[in-house]
């Protein structure tokens, strides 16, 4: 991968480390695609989180060199869209739908219920890291609402106590 | 490619299909899927082979069924018998079926109005096609529009079909899309742009989403159509990231239409190239908008500009671009294929042609439908939507989104099109349809969209920014039963700043939901407010209550 940086807060050997990371192949590809064009910012992050599972301040660094666009417009995009996360998330994740069809199914009560045995909030990670909770606004499941995503497997008609059984099966609940 | 090769491709594909006694079409769409369709489909093939029928039966993965409360579905043809909520172990019965007759207690009766009230024209091929062979497609006379229109007919041409079609754009806005294509054909430049806006922001809705997974070939036959009539040579797919069944579907159908050589150069020998390339979204509401969307494009974050210019004169990287939604482009091929007339012949007088509906909430047949314009609410929620599950009564149907309002019962007889919703307080919208009964608060029906607007606020005008989160904080103080008596008319004050002085469409149509309920539910903000006591017995307002 060209160095195409203007930023200078990541050094030339460190840059040239990186860039022969097998994992960050996916990127590079990415990069290469779009025509190593600042355009292609929002490909190459998700490409990103696609191999690390997260954006952090390193790996946006490093497309910022590559793109030839200041860290701060990296840094923009990446907390402008909520897709992106800075935080790593923890061995296991349920994403909660917030959307309309599952709010009025119920999944306000699935969250608090969450939130309640778990004592974590939407966002967060326990402490041993095995489990992240988090929300999103729509997956288009309505039909099947209220509905959540355990490690990306979308399942349908939940109830708190449904839910927080998959996660207690993650966890390891004591009770 | 020439005529000959291309009707050869159909004509294979339908003596491949007619060499099957039976078919079992199995529904892959991701509601169904998250129901086991999957592992169903698997069990099929095994046991089609365990009963030596291979070679007979052909087990295929097909678009939304439609009725995804009933999921997993499959479909039976010949006979089009659907069976329902499918267990693996299911399969041996329904294979078993295939020579003996329907297996009773599986079937999911067809004769319901579900289906014999629907208009299918978007929608047409969801079901019947696996969406991954681009061969089956064309053997449902898909990419013939394409053909016909590049062969035969002037950019001029195509345009006054589709104005005379009455199309307007399927988005919400409802622009009509001859006038739009119009004015990007006329624009003066060397370079320009087609963009499909797959970024299905609002919660419940998955009309676009359906389309995509179901058949993604009619959105690139339509998006060729427009680079063709408008000039364009290059198409962007603007799709959410969170539809990753959507995005894998597409950029197969992408590689195969190029490996046809339906897209690149030279198209048809027609001497006219176009090039598709897939954009994913990263989760902002705000990118439905087509300035904010262009600017997601260019890899930038996602805030809109002020119009004038329109991207029909200035859009992506300063060219004329031609902004369409999903649903919009995939009423294209049909049109096309049909005439203008045809597609004027449905529907109302300023509203032509049909419309897709996510149906969701509390209505008792959940998921995606197709009507033409101008069916009533009734028509659609009691005998489509199978009315309210468990005794419940009817209270609103919410269209729109976060843009939209709240229709009440009275207007259930009222014409689904875009002035009448618009006269009610509402919008058209995209297409969720949200229904909801008397345990639903509208209080809190509002406040949740305000949350929603307020969050996704991409922060660029002051109106929007605080004014969304001005509103949440008193609908929340009202939700909760700390209201005050001066809080209606502050909330109106603002609903009607944020309204009339946001830069875009976010801001403008944030306050809707809160002016509709207050229109039609005052009662309810009343209640909370003078009698601490919410109605609907949803809100915290009732659990503190009794805690005291």
């Amino acid at each position: 991968m060209e160095r195409n940086g203007r930023d200078s807060s990541l050094s030339e050997e460190k840059f040239a480390i990186m860039a022969k990371d097998p994992r960050w192949r996916m990127v590079n590809r990415t990069i290469r695609q779009g025509g190593n064009q600042a355009d292609a910012l929002i490909e190459t992050l998700h490409a990103v989180q696609d191999s690390f599972g997260f954006l952090d301040r390193e790996s946006m660094e490093y497309v910022a060199n590559a793109l030839g666009v200041p860290f701060s417009l990296v840094y923009s995009v990446a907390t402008f869209y909520h897709y992106f996360t800075l935080k790593p998330a923890g061995e296991h994740t349920c994403v909660v739908c917030l959307g309309t069809a599952c709010y009025i199914g119920g999944s306000q009560a699935i969250l608090e219920h969450i939130e309640e045995q778990t004592g974590i909030k939407p966002g967060e990670t326990t402490g041993d890291g095995r489990f992240s909770l988090l929300i999103a606004r729509c997956f288009g499941s309505c039909g099947l609402a209220p509905a959540a995503a355990f490690d990306g497997q979308v399942t349908g008609r939940l109830n708190p106590q449904s839910v927080v059984k998959r996660i207690w099966e993650w966890t390891g609940h004591d009770a | 490619m020439m005529l000959e090769e291309f009707n050869q491709i159909g004509i294979s594909e339908r003596e491949r299909q007619q060499a099957y006694r039976y078919h079992l079409r199995v529904c892959g769409a991701a509601g169904c899927l998250s129901c086991g369709s999957g592992e169903l489909k698997e069990a099929l093939e095994k046991e089609v082979d365990r009963q030596s029928m291979t070679g007979q039966v052909e087990v295929k993965s097909v678009g939304c069924l439609g009725l995804c409360t009933a999921g997993p579905l499959v479909q039976v043809e010949p006979g089009g018998v659907l069976y329902q909520q499918l267990h693996v172990s299911d399969a041996t019965a329904v294979v078993a079926s295939l020579a003996s007759g329907p297996a009773a207690g599986l079937c999911c009766p067809t004769d319901q109005h579900f289906f014999s009230r629907q208009t299918k024209i978007v929608l047409e091929n969801c079901g019947r096609i696996d969406p991954e062979r681009i061969e089956e497609y064309i053997a449902c006379q898909g990419y013939t529009a394409l053909y016909r229109a590049l062969r035969e007919l002037t950019p001029r041409e195509i345009i006054d079909e589709i104005t005379a079609s009455g199309l307007r754009g399927r988005g919400g806005a409802g622009y009509p899309t001859g006038l739009k294509w119009t004015t990007v054909s006329k624009a003066i430049s060397e370079n320009k742009f087609v963009i499909c806006n797959g970024d299905e922001g609002d919660p419940g809705a998955f009309m676009d989403r359906s389309v995509l997974e179901s058949d993604p070939h009619r959105v690139l036959e339509g998006m060729i159509i427009a680079g063709y009539a408008t000039g364009a040579h290059t198409g962007f797919i603007y799709v959410r990231a969170e539809y990753p069944l959507a995005v894998k579907r597409l950029r197969k159908a992408l590689s195969q239409a190029e490996r046809l050589g339906i897209l690149g150069k030279n198209i048809f020998n027609s001497g006219f190239g176009f090039d598709i390339q897939v954009r994913l979204g990263a989760g902002a509401f705000v990118c439905g908008e087509e300035t904010a969307l262009i600017a997601s494009i260019e890899g930038r974050t996602g805030r809109p500009r002020s119009r004038p210019p329109y991207p029909a004169e200035s859009g992506l990287k300063g060219y004329p671009t031609l902004i369409n939604n999903v649903e919009t482009l995939a009423n294209i091929a049909p049109i096309i294929r049909h005439g203008g007339d045809w597609f004027s012949s449905i529907g109302t007088e300023k509203s032509k042609g049909t419309k897709v509906f996510a149906l969701a909430g509390r209505v008792r047949n959940t998921g995606l439908i197709e009507v033409p314009m101008g069916t009533s609410l009734r028509d659609i929620v009691f005998e489509i939507g199978g009315g309210i599950p468990g005794n419940g009564t009817f209270k609103a149907v919410q269209t729109g989104g976060p843009s939209g309002g709240c229709v009440p019962a009275q207007y259930l007889d009222m014409p689904v099109d875009y002035e009448s919703l618009a006269g009610v307080g509402s919008i058209m919208g995209s297409g969720g349809m949200i229904v909801m009964d008397q345990s639903s608060c509208m209080v809190d029906v509002a406040r949740f969209f305000m949350e929603f607007c307020r969050t996704e606020s991409c922060g660029k005008c002051l109106p929007c920014r605080v004014g969304t989160a001005q509103i949440h904080n008193i609908l929340s103080r009202i939700a909760s039963g700390f209201g005050r008596s001066a809080d209606l008319a502050a909330v109106e004050e603002l609903c009607d700043l944020v309204k009339n002085t946001s830069l875009c469409g976010l801001g403008q149509t944030a306050p809707n939901p809160v002016l509709s309920t207050l229109r039609y539910f005052r009662e309810e903000y009343l209640s909370h407010i003078e009698g601490k006591r919410c109605l609907a017995g949803s809100c915290l307002v009732s659990s503190a209550r009794e805690v005291l």
